[in-house]
């Protein structure tokens, strides 16, 4: 089903979702949705659970295809899981390189293990890693392959309140070093002001609102745009709070 | 309930704590900052000193206490120690030695040959669909069919020769190692395999650092059923027709009312069943290091 070319206006880089449609049995979770992403975009896909968020990543991710519409990827992608899905029979080493070739991979693995914190834990058994390490160690496997995109499906939703607010700075980090476009599914609100260049909302199996955030770091931290944004944010959600 | 209902009862748990009843409570110490008195430490090393193999060695002990005090007949269950005279007298005389040989040789070829097409078969049966409709069905099959009453059968097909006695052993041998070893492969987290789509890693990175690692455990499982059932179609291959060999051995003693002589070729197979066992735990020990088991207290 992964055709390379198509009569299609294709674009080079990115993501294009041209009414995907998928169905589990006779529940419809993607009912015709769209969504582009440029290059070098991070997008926060926000949405309650169970509303498709999770099967839309997918799509993209290769893991399904789509019952309908089109889905167009870069073929160098990488996909962080919610859970750290380590191989537990092999050290936090070969765990990165799992999908590399080439002589210097093993380099290039000590490498990004150093950027994400990770330098002198090489050798170390999955067992033996905290929930954040072993996070951190995914989003290693992730980037060491050089990815155009990154899919990341609520992946710091199992980490506690600290150790999720280091995980995005170590991810406003990763990206400031490599420039890779970005997909990040949450449920979190909080996670999609401090992380996001655009947030999409999810509802009804379909992109509902857009909102671009052009805020400093600072102002996504503590600032009157900021509680506008939440409240707004919330609103799409259904979640509405009278001040 | 009433106000008064609500209030009543915290109103008395205040005036008369003396009275409430103590909630049970639990305190944690470093297992060091226990009181460690001589009596306990003795306890403590005498409590498992040969680990799994004090209870056989107990057995052993209680077996030769009863003997030498009279309570089991010498003909009935000669004691160990005298057993032991035995299988070193049978040895001197050249007798154990080379049916041992012939036994272990039997074993080793039978098990070579029904741990390859145990294995061969269970890979292709867990790797792929058309391999699992090929064995499954047929091994199924075999897994209820009784060794001892395939016997008579493979005597008539193949004679009483060799031949004979190796199948049997190999069949023993294989149908728990593919039945293991399929089951493993098609166990392996179905979360881990699609990880490791999405890094890129090709089948051959697939099947060799995910599913066989995955299947690891599942295979050693298998290994174990494999030695213990190649044990037991050993038994009983030797004990129809052999004119050598640990069975062999066993037939004549009964035949002559040898009983130590049976008792010798027991204590060798049990023997050769600790042995196995101990030879896939040492295994497990050293390939299963990464997994996050159960320890016991």
């Amino acid at each position: 089903m992964s055709i390379a070319t198509d009569t299609r206006s294709r674009q080079q880089s990115g993501v294009v979702v041209e009414g995907a449609v998928r169905r589990f049995g006779d529940r419809t979770v993607l009912d015709g949705l769209d969504l582009t992403i440029a290059d070098g975009e991070l997008v926060v896909l926000l949405g309650p659970s169970g509303c498709g968020k999770s099967t839309l990543l997918r799509l993209l991710a290769g893991l399904d295809r789509p019952d309908g519409g089109v889905v167009e990827v870069p073929a160098r992608r990488a996909v962080v899981f919610q859970g750290d899905r380590l191989l537990p029979w092999q050290r936090v080493l070969p765990n990165v390189t799992l999908g590399l070739r080439g002589p210097d991979a093993q380099q290039r693995a000590r490498d990004v293990l150093a950027e994400t914190g990770l330098a002198g834990r090489e050798r170390a058994w999955p067992k033996e890693l905290s929930g954040g390490e072993a996070q951190r160690v995914a989003l290693a496997r992730a980037l060491v392959s050089e990815p155009e995109l990154v899919l990341l499906d609520e992946p710091f939703a199992a980490l506690d309140a600290i150790t999720r607010l280091r995980m995005h700075d170590l991810l406003r980090a990763l990206r400031a070093r490599h420039d890779a476009t970005m997909l990040l599914v949450t449920h979190d609100v909080d996670e999609a002001i401090a992380l996001a260049d655009r947030i999409v909302v999810m509802r009804g199996g379909r992109i509902g609102n857009e909102h671009r955030i052009d805020l400093s770091a600072a102002d996504r931290e503590a600032s009157v745009a900021r509680e506008e944004l939440r409240a707004a944010l919330l609103a799409d959600l259904g979640l509405a709070h009278p001040h | 309930m009433t106000e008064a209902g609500l209030i009543a009862p915290v109103a008395e748990n205040r005036a008369t704590p003396a009275t409430a009843k103590p909630r049970p409570r639990e305190v944690f110490l470093p297992r060091d900052a226990r009181p460690r008195t001589a009596l306990s430490k003795v306890a403590a090393r005498l409590r498992w000193p040969l680990g799994i193999y004090t209870t056989p060695v107990a057995a052993l002990i209680l077996w030769q206490v009863l003997g030498t005090a009279g309570v089991l007949s010498p003909s009935y269950a000669p004691a160990p120690t005298s057993l032991a005279g035995s299988a070193v007298r049978l040895w001197q005389q050249g007798v154990l030695g080379p049916d041992l040989a012939v036994s272990l040789q039997r074993a080793g070829i039978g098990l070579a040959i029904g741990l390859t097409v145990g294995i061969a078969a269970g890979v292709l049966g867990g790797l792929l669909r058309s391999g699992e409709y090929l064995f499954n069905g047929v091994v199924q099959v075999f897994n209820t069919i009784p060794l001892l009453a395939v016997l008579p059968l493979m005597i008539v097909w193949f004679g009483i020769d060799e031949l004979t006695k190796v199948l049997l052993i190999s069949f023993g041998a294989g149908v728990p190692m593919y039945l293991n070893l399929f089951a493993a492969i098609r166990g392996v987290d179905q979360r881990l395999i699609e990880m490791a789509r999405t890094t890129g890693a090709g089948t051959w990175r697939l099947v060799t650092r995910v599913l066989a690692p995955g299947a690891l455990p599942g295979f050693l499982v298998g290994l174990r059923f494999s030695l213990a059932y190649s044990i037991l179609g050993l038994v009983a291959a030797e004990t129809v027709n052999a004119d050598k060999g640990l069975g062999f051995l066993i037939t004549q003693g009964e035949t002559y009312l040898q009983t130590d002589q049976v008792f010798v070729g027991l204590a060798i197979y049990s023997v050769l069943g600790l042995l196995a066992d101990q030879f896939v735990r040492t295994l497990e020990r050293v390939l299963l290091r990464w997994r996050p088991g159960y320890e016991a207290a």
